[in-house]
């Protein structure tokens, strides 16, 4: 039955209980409506279970259809548990998939019948599909039943070295799920977590970080040997990782790296720091010369691309990031980013407003080019609207301030009034942050006083009356512009705002001041509270300065709040009084009445809402919310000496080349690392990086270049082999590391080239220079102490009909530096040497390149019957066959994918038979077909087959697959 | 991260709920339908809503509320993002993102939503990997189900998911091999009372259709890549070759996908490709006011402006209007207060034009205000930018697939302030 059938009969019986009529049409009997609620439920459900019961998978997997709409709407299935559980064990994915679906939901209800299906999971756990182990994984800690605690801790143990990246990434989940379940098990699980750190898959890297950030993120250390892998690994990490380790390194670099920030400060107050020269050496050297620590701006530099991701969290991490660790000047990149994600979705649009809002208040220059962005439409929504006014106003200078007002105009009149009130406050607060237009703003106020709209007008009164307070020397005419309004304006704020105003400066306007407290008083009793006090005021005001006329008045009023309703009222007229009406009783204090009510009071201060939200970090729910979430982690501040740089260094063993890959390719890092007993020359690679990374001050420059540059190479190597590899996934390492075919040949040695190195590797990377090429990545190192200029290519000796497509000549290389180039060989697809010179501005050296055969294909994708078909038409002369012995831990099917796709590049065939398997590509330069196919037989030993016209290459990479399988 | 999440549909209803932890009750939503209330306009309900145990953040697509819940401190645009990506996936998997798609297929969405996130963490969100893991709802597809008794759920994992190009599905196959490319650009403006622009900016998106068998690795040049200021990529995109060469190469994924999105820098001047001649006023102390609006083109770089659009939310005082329009018609809603005036084509030689009377409430004060203008158009086969695309190259495939770019001008966020 179709998905949509089946939703409908579901709905149908559903919709049983409301609507009675509608049961007819499914299989329930129609049943009265009054009763419908209980009857048609039990009816359903029986039929339900006895559809579970029943042998053909069609009806049960109807009923699980049924019982997951259940489900989706809240409503309760519970009593079918029994029914369902049994089904866990079913053949059928769909079916299994569905109770497992269900299971998540009510086996925390239901522990005791839950635990029937754990023995299912166990054996899943063991399923030679990396899919299936998986799953049975996912639902195993997603059950939440405490009695399996301990198989749990056992399941993910496991998983955590499983072959398969995607099942550890799944023991990497269930560690938070077991956390959850039993924070008791937190050392065990660190423990694991240590592990999956160090695993260099990208697809664990996001989601083990999530299971540290969760369970351990007091554990600073053990980031610590994990820092530059993972800043290496981020852009190849899918983009929900990116996220959660960029906010991880956030926090981490805030406790390891000194304060960049501090440069700027350095100079503007030498004073103060020539007062503490006793100061450690090393200190001062901090604030003498600041260098940034390169695993700093490691970090930095791999972000940065990051911000042209599509992922509007991505982007957003990428800009906090630079906010809270860049130096200030380089924080400026972010803003051109924020301003793009401007155009997203509405509630986008609200968060990143809402963060440039913090940010524009500490450093307005960051968005100034930008202020156009923010200017309002007036079909934004309300809330966007009052973002983007805020971060006008944080923006307006002296500079833009004209066009800004007149910008502000527009927006005073917009029909949406909460907009308007909110725009009048910005400009009060224009007014008071640059004088020169403090008048033109108190202007275009009073002119709104005469505004239709009362809120309008309300709000003007408020910021008129804040502004006054600044200046109020020569305002007494607003003042009494403002005391004849009062007879119009009803909005409580502006009322209590007039009067306060008149009290305050009633010397001012002498001869109005009495006449509003006159014509107050006779409406005190309807007066708002807010209102009421503050006529208790004027009334206290004019008494002190002018009791003459208003003595009577203001007693008067003080009866009518001594029997006011609200008991503040009555607190305030009762101390008014005693302080102001003076009698016997009356202590020292009404001496100093005038002084306590008309004392110079200070302006208050119009300021932004978003001020001091920065002290939680950007990007954050606590940020948006503006108070702390539960689970925030606080950003450290900066440490005054930095920590031990060493501790990052990793041994040389596991030293990881750097893989910087960019957006060019999204590689699985698994593939990459060289096993460190082939590589000797990575190896090497590795230690000379150290030695420039840990230098910190001159070289900093050249090995991040260095280090980028290495990374293309080895971001190619990788995104060329993506074709092929797309199967093989599983290949990566239980203990060991497994590599990747980078394996590096030596073109010139540092002795015989002067100081001047040369290696290549096959990138494997299709069609850079043309369809025929082969690229060959080369990395020229400077191992001299002064700089090699103009390295290039010259006097090409290459065999008939053979063509190369050189690099273009590098200017000039420090010393040790390095650079990675690429070369474009057309080999004719034979393994002859090209050999050219290698020349520098003042030597040549002769040098030459030799493919291996399995540099010399590209892999095919093509499915297996394309495969016999193809085969078929090869045999013969175009086969060559042999038997290869086969080392026993080399007979899984990952494994010998593995070896052999990194011996040559070949595309994996998916094969149906679990000891054949099956390779294709293409010859580079005529792309004639070349098949191998490995046939496991019993006792070690297996045929290996290659159909292929080119009857040289055949039995070259005969030869040379061969010993593949053979060795450990 | 994510603990729950909750659809709700305009009137209120909870017609979907899904729980990757501990269940929690529906009664959480209340706090949302009170900012709701409060909101008043859907679009001012806040995304991110503090209640006393939990945080709600949702999103408004498509007449549908995504109503998540959160326990702990988390990115909230993280959420977002992926609450947009599930109703992207939705959208791809139904045709659309509506209620009724969504509850006719429910078992599906459920699958869906139990493959894309473990434990509140998004596992799978590429399409080209979720569709290989269930198969999206064809009629086809049913009735060969329904009969074979085949499932609409693979049983081995995409290969995509390890691969390191986790966008693209191994073994694509199609017998014509085409490569689409539409570079749509939006103008965004904002033109004031005297016609003068006060702010403009050019937004643009290449959209693919590709459907290309294997594993072709594309390169894409243009003409004139300077002109892109910032752009965002699509994974596929590899970083380094557009950082040195401004070129785009990548193994694209099959099917749709945007393959960038871009913002022309901001010094180039931007050419508005229409002008609006408006009279609008109110009278004071009566009951109606006129309004006279006539639409012409400018700098369209010879190309002809279609479908043009104008909607005007009128003040609420206006109780009707009275318009003749000499092309295309006009609605006036009186509920709601948008004027609707479906221009089309605007041909130089006849000026559409609408001109007639208002009604306004009686007594009610003059609006003071004349409404904005919001203006929607479309100029084909022009990229108003002038960005053009060189040529496409494609390698590791050896047929000759079948390539196609097509330009368009559209009007994004384009207002006339009157």
């Amino acid at each position: 039955m179709s998905g949509n059938g089946l939703s409908y009969s579901e709905q149908g019986g559903e919709a049983a209980p409301e609507l009675g009529q509608e049961a007819a049409t499914t299989t329930t009997p129609s049943i009265p409506a009054a009763f419908g609620l209980f009857c048609s439920d039990i009816k359903k459900n029986e039929d339900l279970k006895q559809m579970l019961e029943s042998s053909k998978d069609s009806a049960k997997l109807d009923a699980m259809k049924r019982i997951v709409g259940m489900v989706a709407k809240g409503k309760n299935a519970s009593e079918l548990f029994p029914a369902v559980v049994k089904n866990v064990a079913s053949k059928n994915i769909e079916i299994k998939k569905l109770v497992y679906v269900y299971l998540m939901r009510y086996a925390e209800e239901q522990q005791d019948l839950a635990l029937l299906s754990i023995s299912t999971f166990q054996r899943a756990l063991k399923d030679p599909n990396q899919l299936i182990r998986a799953s049975a994984l996912r639902v195993l800690s997603s059950i939440r039943v405490p009695i399996i605690v301990p198989i749990m801790m056992l399941a993910i143990k496991e998983a955590s070295s499983d072959l398969s990246p995607y099942v550890r990434k799944n023991a990497a989940h269930a560690i938070q799920k077991l956390y959850s379940l039993d924070p008791e098990q937190k050392e065990m699980l660190i423990e694991v977590i240590e592990k999956l750190l160090k695993d260099r898959s990208t697809l664990v890297a996001g989601s083990v970080v999530m299971a540290f950030e969760e369970v351990c993120p007091e554990r600073i250390d053990l980031i610590h040997k994990n820092y530059r892998k993972l800043c290496n690994l981020l852009v190849d990490v899918e983009e929900w990782g990116q996220v959660v380790i960029i906010h991880m390194l956030t926090r981490y670099a805030r406790t390891q790296f000194v304060s960049p920030w501090k440069v700027v400060e350095e100079y503007s107050e030498k004073n103060f720091y020539e007062s503490d020269e006793e100061q450690k050496e090393k200190d001062q050297k901090v604030k003498d010369t600041y260098t940034m620590d390169p695993d700093h701006r490691l970090l930095l530099q791999n972000t940065k691309p990051l911000l042209q991701s599509r992922n509007a969290a991505v982007v957003m991490a990428v800009s906090q990031l630079y906010w809270h660790l860049a130096p200030k000047s380089e924080a400026g990149i972010v803003s051109k980013s924020l301003v793009r994600l401007l155009r997203s979705n509405r509630e986008v649009q609200y968060i990143v407003l809402q963060n440039i809002a913090t940010m524009s208040i500490q450093r307005k220059g960051m968005f100034e080019p930008y202020l156009k962005s923010f200017y309002v439409r007036s079909t934004d929504p309300t809330m966007i609207k009052t973002l983007k006014l805020e971060i006008l106003t944080n923006l307006a200078n002296e500079a833009n301030i004209s066009t800004l007002l007149r910008e502000f105009q527009t927006y005073v009149k917009s029909q949406d009034k909460q907009f308007a009130a909110a725009t009048i406050q910005a400009i009060g607060r224009c007014a008071t942050n640059i004088t020169e237009v403090t008048d033109t703003c108190l202007n275009g106020l009073v002119c709104l006083l005469s505004n239709k709209d009362e809120i309008v007008v309300a709000e003007s009164v408020v910021v008129i009356k804040k502004l006054l307070q600044t200046q109020p020397a020569h305002h007494g005419e607003i003042i009494k512009h403002m005391a004849k309004l009062l007879d119009n304006i009803t909005v409580p704020v502006a009322r209590a705002s007039i009067l306060w105003l008149i009290g305050e400066y009633c010397e001012r306007v002498p001869k109005i001041a009495p006449d509003v407290l006159r014509k107050t008083a006779k409406s005190f009793t309807n007066e708002d509270d807010l209102v009421k006090l503050q006529i208790l005021n004027l009334g206290a005001k004019l008494y002190l300065t002018n009791s003459k006329q208003t003595k009577l008045l203001t007693q008067y009023v003080l009866n009518l709040g001594k029997y006011d309703q609200s008991y503040d009222i009555r607190d305030r007229t009762r101390f008014i009084r005693q302080l102001i009406v003076p009698n016997e009783k009356s202590g020292a204090l009404s001496k100093y009445a005038k002084k306590i009510f008309l004392a110079q009071k200070p302006a208050p201060l119009l300021e932004s809402p978003f001020k001091d939200r920065d002290h939680f970090q950007l990007g954050t729910l606590s940020h948006t919310l503006n108070t702390q979430a539960t689970g925030y982690l606080e950003l450290s501040d900066w440490p005054e000496v930095a920590p031990d740089p060493s501790v990052r260094n990793v041994e040389i063993a596991e030293s990881v080349p750097d893989s910087f890959g960019g957006f060019t390719c999204l590689l699985s890092s698994f593939f990459l690392i060289c096993s460190d007993s082939e590589d000797t020359e990575k190896k090497k690679k590795g230690i000379s990086k150290k030695i420039t990374t840990s230098n910190s001050s001159d070289t900093e420059s050249a090995s991040s270049e260095e280090s980028s540059s290495d990374s293309k190479s080895e971001s190619d190597s990788k995104s060329d082999s993506e074709p092929g590899k797309s199967r093989c996934t599983t290949s990566s390492k239980v203990t060991t590391q497994v590599s990747v075919p980078t394996k590096t040949h030596e073109l010139l040695h540092r002795m015989s080239g002067k100081g001047l190195a040369a290696h290549y590797h096959f990138s494997r990377q299709p069609g850079i220079f043309g369809d025929r090429m082969v690229s060959v990545q080369v990395t020229v190192t400077n191992t001299t102490d002064h700089k090699i200029e103009n390295i290039h290519i010259e006097e090409k000796k290459l065999p008939s009909g053979m063509r190369m497509h050189e690099f273009s000549p590098i200017e000039c290389l420090e010393p040790a530096g390095s650079v990675t180039v690429s070369v474009g060989i057309d080999f004719c697809d034979s393994t002859q040497m090209a050999s050219f010179q290698l020349c520098t501005k003042d030597d040549c050296f002769n040098v030459s390149i030799q493919p291996p055969v399995g540099e010399l294909l590209l892999p095919v994708t093509m499915s297996e019957k394309d495969f016999k078909k193809e085969q078929g038409m090869l045999t013969g002369m175009n086969e060559t066959s042999t038997a290869i012995p086969v080392a026993p831990q080399n007979s899984t099917r990952l494994v010998v994918i593995e070896k052999l796709v990194k011996a040559a590049n070949l595309g994996v065939v998916p094969s149906g038979q679990d000891n054949i398997h099956r390779f294709a590509a293409k010859t580079v330069h005529s792309g004639s077909l070349v098949l191998v196919t490995v046939e496991l037989k019993e006792s070690s030993t297996a045929q290996l087959v290659i159909n292929t016209e080119k009857t040289v290459i055949g039995s070259v990479l005969l030869r040379e697959l061969k010993p593949v399988l053979s060795q450990g | 991260m994510i603990h729950s999440l909750f659809l709700i549909n305009c009137s209120g209803d909870i017609f979907l709920e899904k729980h990757w932890k501990s269940v929690v009750s529906q009664s959480v939503c209340d706090y949302f339908f009170e900012a709701q209330e409060k909101a008043i306009d859907v679009e001012n309900v806040p995304p991110v809503i503090s209640t006393p145990h939990h945080y709600l953040i949702s999103i408004y697509r498509d007449k549908i509320f995504f109503v998540s819940v959160i326990q702990s401190e988390v990115p909230p645009l993280f959420v977002i993002e992926f609450l947009h990506r599930v109703a992207d996936t939705f959208q791809d998997y139904f045709g659309e993102c509506s209620e009724t798609a969504i509850k006719d297929n429910v078992v599906i969405v459920y699958e869906l939503l139990e493959e894309m996130l473990d434990n509140g963490f998004p596992l799978a969100t590429e399409s080209n990997i979720l569709k290989e893991l269930i198969k999206p709802p064809t009629i086809l597809r049913s009735v060969v189900n329904s009969i074979t008794g085949s499932s609409n759920v693979g049983d081995t994992l995409p290969t995509g998911q390890l691969s390191n190009i986790p966008w693209r599905r191994a073994g694509v196959k199609y017998t014509n091999n085409e490569a689409y490319f539409d570079v749509v650009e939006e103008i965004d403006a904002i033109i004031d009372k005297s016609g003068s622009t006060v702010f403009a900016e050019i937004q643009g998106v290449i959209d693919s259709c590709i459907k290309l068998s294997g594993m072709p690795d594309l390169s894409l040049s243009f003409m004139n890549p300077r002109l892109l200021d910032d752009v965002s990529f699509h994974p596929c995109i590899r970083f380094k070759r557009w950082e040195s060469e401004r070129v785009l190469s990548f193994i694209p994924p099959d099917g749709n996908f945007r393959l960038i999105s871009y913002r022309v820098s901001s010094q180039n001047l931007v050419a508005i490709p229409v002008y609006v001649k408006h009279m609008i006023s109110f009278k004071e102390n009566s009951s109606s006011g006129r309004f006279d609006v006539t639409i012409g083109p400018k700098q369209n770089m010879g190309k002809t402006v279609e479908s043009v659009v104008m909607t005007v939310h009128m003040p609420k005082a206006v109780l009707n209007m009275n318009l003749t329009a000499t092309q295309g018609s006009y609605t006036f809603d009186p509920v709601t207060k948008v004027l609707t005036w479906d221009v089309g084509k605007i041909t130089p030689q006849k000026l559409p034009n609408l001109k007639g009377l208002v009604n306004l409430q009686s007594g009610a004060p003059k609006p003071e205000e004349n409404p904005s203008l919001n203006i929607q158009f479309k100029i084909q086969q022009l990229a108003i930018s002038g960005l053009k695309v060189n040529r496409l190259d494609m390698y590791g495939e050896k047929y000759k697939p079948f390539k196609g770019v097509k330009y368009i001008t559209k009007a994004g966020k384009f207002q006339v302030r009157t």
